[in-house]
């Protein structure tokens, strides 16, 4: 009965989208106060039914329901508890529900945190979302039903999780990672409203930049949280692949951060405008396209989950509709004459007109290069596959060329600056850097790394221009704490989203030019030294887990003499389906990971093919999207959203005062 | 340009991309050029990957052999090696073509992680994937002992395809062979 409960509950879901995409925007359209009204109301409704439905889909997956086909294809009752909970979203169907319940998230909270918005913007804002959702619950309804059952033939056991979907890193990774994809919703939903109402001003980024900027930390954490579950789970110490479906989350990012800087001009300075709604609906379009890459099979991935045709053209055609109507639209409604603010070369504007450069050239190349081997098989070429030599020929540049000016931005003025004064402020920092990059090379063992002193001559140029600026901003203060607490927490975040970006590259370029790996045939009782480490191999045993047995072998590792660890990789097989799984042992630290893994048995005398790594600074890489991500979060705290909202109350009770006067 | 029309420029590149999704759904990505199917491998003079000896199309056929497309910088690859040594050890005989790959590399591989091949040829320059038509490694081709290639699987080679699909077609294969 549940299954068909949870069935029921999404089919109200779908009936309240269709109204919320439907009335109040007619409501607004003939300025009826009433149908307008009916908006929160109906989002609210919405998170209530796709609540109900994903809890009947988690109670099936608890209760070993395996009447219910995805539990039976994707569960097992060994599977651990946990492991049952996260194998709601392991599977298509389930994810796509999942996708559904954020998207009501997220719809649910616009109607509730946005009580300064005026009552037509948000009628307009949910119905937008309220369109996405139609969208998707129908395509979950009619292709992808998650409570289609069994029967009869109840199977006795399910096939079990894919063993590498068993792991705390994917119990958090999707719901992050879907919380940015559809959060691009609300500020695609916010673009959409304004075009609608033809009103593009300060008002509409003031309103969406919240929104945008969360969302876009929320997909830092999914993306961060990939690479490492990708670093510590398929067993070889990657971090990063350019597979097509990382590439599906990775543009929307690119375009989000382009998005994130571009509101903040158009806040500001009013600037922008037509390109930072073309950006927004540009941002979600890539999250929408990166679901039809996954869920359709047009390319082949590692990923490869169940793919369907039919599902990819509903998501095609749907895609079309949102993406096609919205950039009619826009190419109808956005506002086709030049500002007439201007700004002049040397300004914050033109830096942040170069971010959005740098990341829209960003986003495409990775589009390009993930849909080459679409185009070129449509165009009857043949098949070609594009691999990270392309991605990295093209993206590091890139993001080099980026960095000089990332340094300038915070200190720069808006409007009019100049070269002195930039020469003014920066000269220490500029020299506090190079001195730090010819230098801290030095301080490794063995040869100078001309790549490591441009990573730590662009990172340092970033955070000695943060400091710099900082050190402005807190100089006139009465003291150095009264001066940090004044700074407004937008500010804070800037601050630690940049510091961020400096630590991830620092951690790419570092694990990339200094990692050392060797992969070697050992015996129990064997010694390999590693970059001052000496791993010797003690023993091979038996272990059994919850749902696998598997071969541990025990590593004792030692510095200088002294024993620092004990790692347990392990080669792991799944009972219910046969596959065999490498768990690494990684040995975590701020400035260096060890990492051993299990290769195959070598003939019958106990030897294993083992494979073992030194990777310095491996941490920073995944420390600095964190940063980023708590960058994205502070700037929410900002006074200026709360000051308007309370401002915005006090005027909505006296409209409402002066309405029941009148 | 009137400033009006510029703004229709990301409607006309959407219609383009959407155009080329749609034909995208109607190739499959896993399919081989349905020509090749029941066609002889195709003829080849490249090198083994160990003694860097010649290798032509007659060295390799005469028994029913798996043709294992794969490279040091694919991913799937080192997923399923471990599978494939296993089918190796159990008699099946597999050729690798290492494809579009430095011969170091694939060295150091074969020695860090096992040779499950009984040679491999060294497909540098991807000539003679272009002619089998190789989407991206790893792939693998049944090929038969006439040389006729029987079945051609994209993507990982794991427990459940080996018995799902190519066993029964080795079986079927290796049957034929017994029945002259």
């Amino acid at each position: 009965m549940i299954p068909e409960f949870g069935h029921f509950a999404l089919i109200i879901a779908f009936c309240l989208s269709v109204v919320l995409c439907t009335v109040p925007l007619w409501g607004a359209w003939r300025g009826n106060a009433t149908a307008m009204a009916l908006a929160p109301n109906l989002a609210l409704g919405m998170l209530v039914f796709s609540a109900i439905s994903f809890a009947c889909l988690t109670w099936a997956f608890m209760q070993d329901d395996f009447s219910v086909q995805v539990v039976a294809n994707n569960s097992n009752s060994l599977l651990p508890a946990q492991y049952k909970f996260s194998a709601v979203w392991g599977n298509h169907e389930g994810s796509l529900l999942l996708w559904i319940l954020i998207l009501a998230v997220w719809t649910a909270a616009v109607a509730l945190f946005s009580p300064q918005l005026p009552l037509v913007m948000l009628a307009r804002v949910l119905a937008v979302m309220g369109f996405v959702a139609v969208g998707f619950l129908a395509f979950s309804l009619f292709t992808s039903n998650p409570f289609a059952r069994l029967l009869p033939g109840i199977p006795a056991d399910g096939q079990d999780l894919n063993p590498l979907l068993q792991d705390f890193g994917l119990i958090i990774h999707p719901p992050l990672l879907y919380m940015g994809y559809v959060g691009f919703s609300v500020a695609f939903a916010f673009a959409i409203a304004a075009l609608l109402g033809g009103r593009l001003d300060a008002a509409w980024a003031r309103w969406s930049r919240p929104w945008t900027n969360v969302a876009w930390a929320f997909l830092t954490l999914g993306i961060m949280l990939g690479s490492w579950w990708a670093y510590y789970e398929l067993g070889w110490g990657g971090w990063w692949f350019w597979d097509p479906v990382e590439n599906a989350s990775f543009m929307p990012w690119l375009a989000g951060t382009a998005l994130v800087h571009s509101l903040a001009a158009t806040e500001k300075r009013g600037l922008f405008k037509s390109w930072t709604v073309l950006l927004a609906i540009f941002a979600f379009s890539l999250s929408l396209l990166g679901t039809f890459l996954v869920r359709s099979g047009v390319l082949t991935s590692v990923h490869a989950f169940a793919t369907d045709p039919a599902r990819g053209l509903f998501i095609l055609v749907f895609l079309g509709i949102v993406v096609g109507g919205s950039l009619v639209l826009y190419a109808l409604r956005a506002p086709a004459v030049r500002s007439r603010v201007g700004f002049a070369w040397l300004s914050r504007e033109s830096l942040l007109l170069v971010n959005n450069v740098v990341f829209l050239v960003a986003t495409l190349t990775v589009l390009f290069g993930t849909l080459f081997p679409l185009l070129m098989d449509a165009l009857g070429q043949g098949k070609y596959s594009v691999g990270p030599p392309y991605f990295n020929a093209v993206f590091v540049p890139l993001m080099a060329l980026l960095m000089p000016f990332m340094g300038i931005g915070p200190i720069s003025r808006w409007k009019q600056d100049s070269v002195s004064r930039w020469r003014a402020e920066l000269l220490v920092p500029a020299i506090a850097t190079l001195v730090c990059a010819i230098t801290l090379p030095l301080l490794y063992e063995g040869d100078y790394n001309v790549w490591v002193a441009l990573a730590v001559l662009f990172a340092g140029w970033l955070v000695f221009g943060l400091l710099r600026d900082l050190g402005n901003k807190v100089r006139n203060a009465s003291s150095i704490g009264a001066g940090l607490r004044r700074l407004a927490p937008s500010y804070w975040g800037m601050f630690t989203a940049h510091i961020g970006f400096a630590v991830a590259v620092i951690g790419v370029v570092l694990t990339s030019q200094y990692h050392i790996e060797h992969d070697l045939k050992m015996s129990p009782g064997d010694t390999d030294s590693l970059a001052g480490y000496d791993f010797r191999f003690v023993s091979v045993g038996q272990v059994r887990g919850p749902n696998y047995v598997a071969d541990e072998a025990i590593f004792l590792v030692f510095r200088d003499g002294r024993e620092i660890a004990e790692m347990a990789p392990q080669k792991r097989r799944y009972l219910a389906s046969g596959d065999v799984l490498t768990e690494a042992a990684i040995d975590a630290g701020v400035f260096r990971d060890l990492f051993v893994a299990m290769g195959e048995p070598i003939g019958s005398d106990g030897a294993w093919a083992i494979r073992l790594h030194y990777k310095p600074f491996v941490r920073w890489i995944w420390g600095g999207p964190i940063l980023m991500a708590l960058g994205g979060f502070l700037t929410v705290a900002d006074k200026r959203y709360r000051r308007q909202r309370s401002a915005a109350r006090e005027s909505n009770r006296e409209g409402a005062v002066h309405a029941a006067q009148t | 340009m009137p400033p009006r029309l510029k703004l229709f420029l990301p409607l006309i590149l959407f219609l383009v991309l959407a155009a080329f999704l749609y034909r995208g759904l109607s190739l499959d990505p896993m399919a081989m050029p349905s020509a090749l199917i029941d066609r002889p491998l195709p003829e080849f003079r490249l090198t083994e990957l160990a003694d860097n000896r010649p290798l032509e199309r007659d060295d390799v056929i005469g028994e029913p052999a798996l043709f294992n497309v794969w490279a040091t910088w694919c991913i799937s690859c080192r997923v399923e090696h471990p599978y494939l040594q296993q089918l190796a050890d159990s008699g099946v005989p597999i050729y690798g073509i290492n494809y579009k790959d430095e011969d170091e590399a694939a060295r150091r591989w074969l020695q860090d992680l096992g040779n499950p091949y009984r040679a491999n040829i060294v497909d540098r320059e991807g000539t003679l994937g272009v002619d089998l038509g190789v989407y991206g490694a790893p792939e693998t081709y049944l090929v038969d002992a006439d040389g006729i290639i029987r079945y051609r699987h994209v993507g990982v080679i794991d427990e459940r395809v080996w018995r799902d699909t190519l066993e029964p077609l080795w079986r079927e294969i290796a049957a034929l062979e017994s029945t002259p």
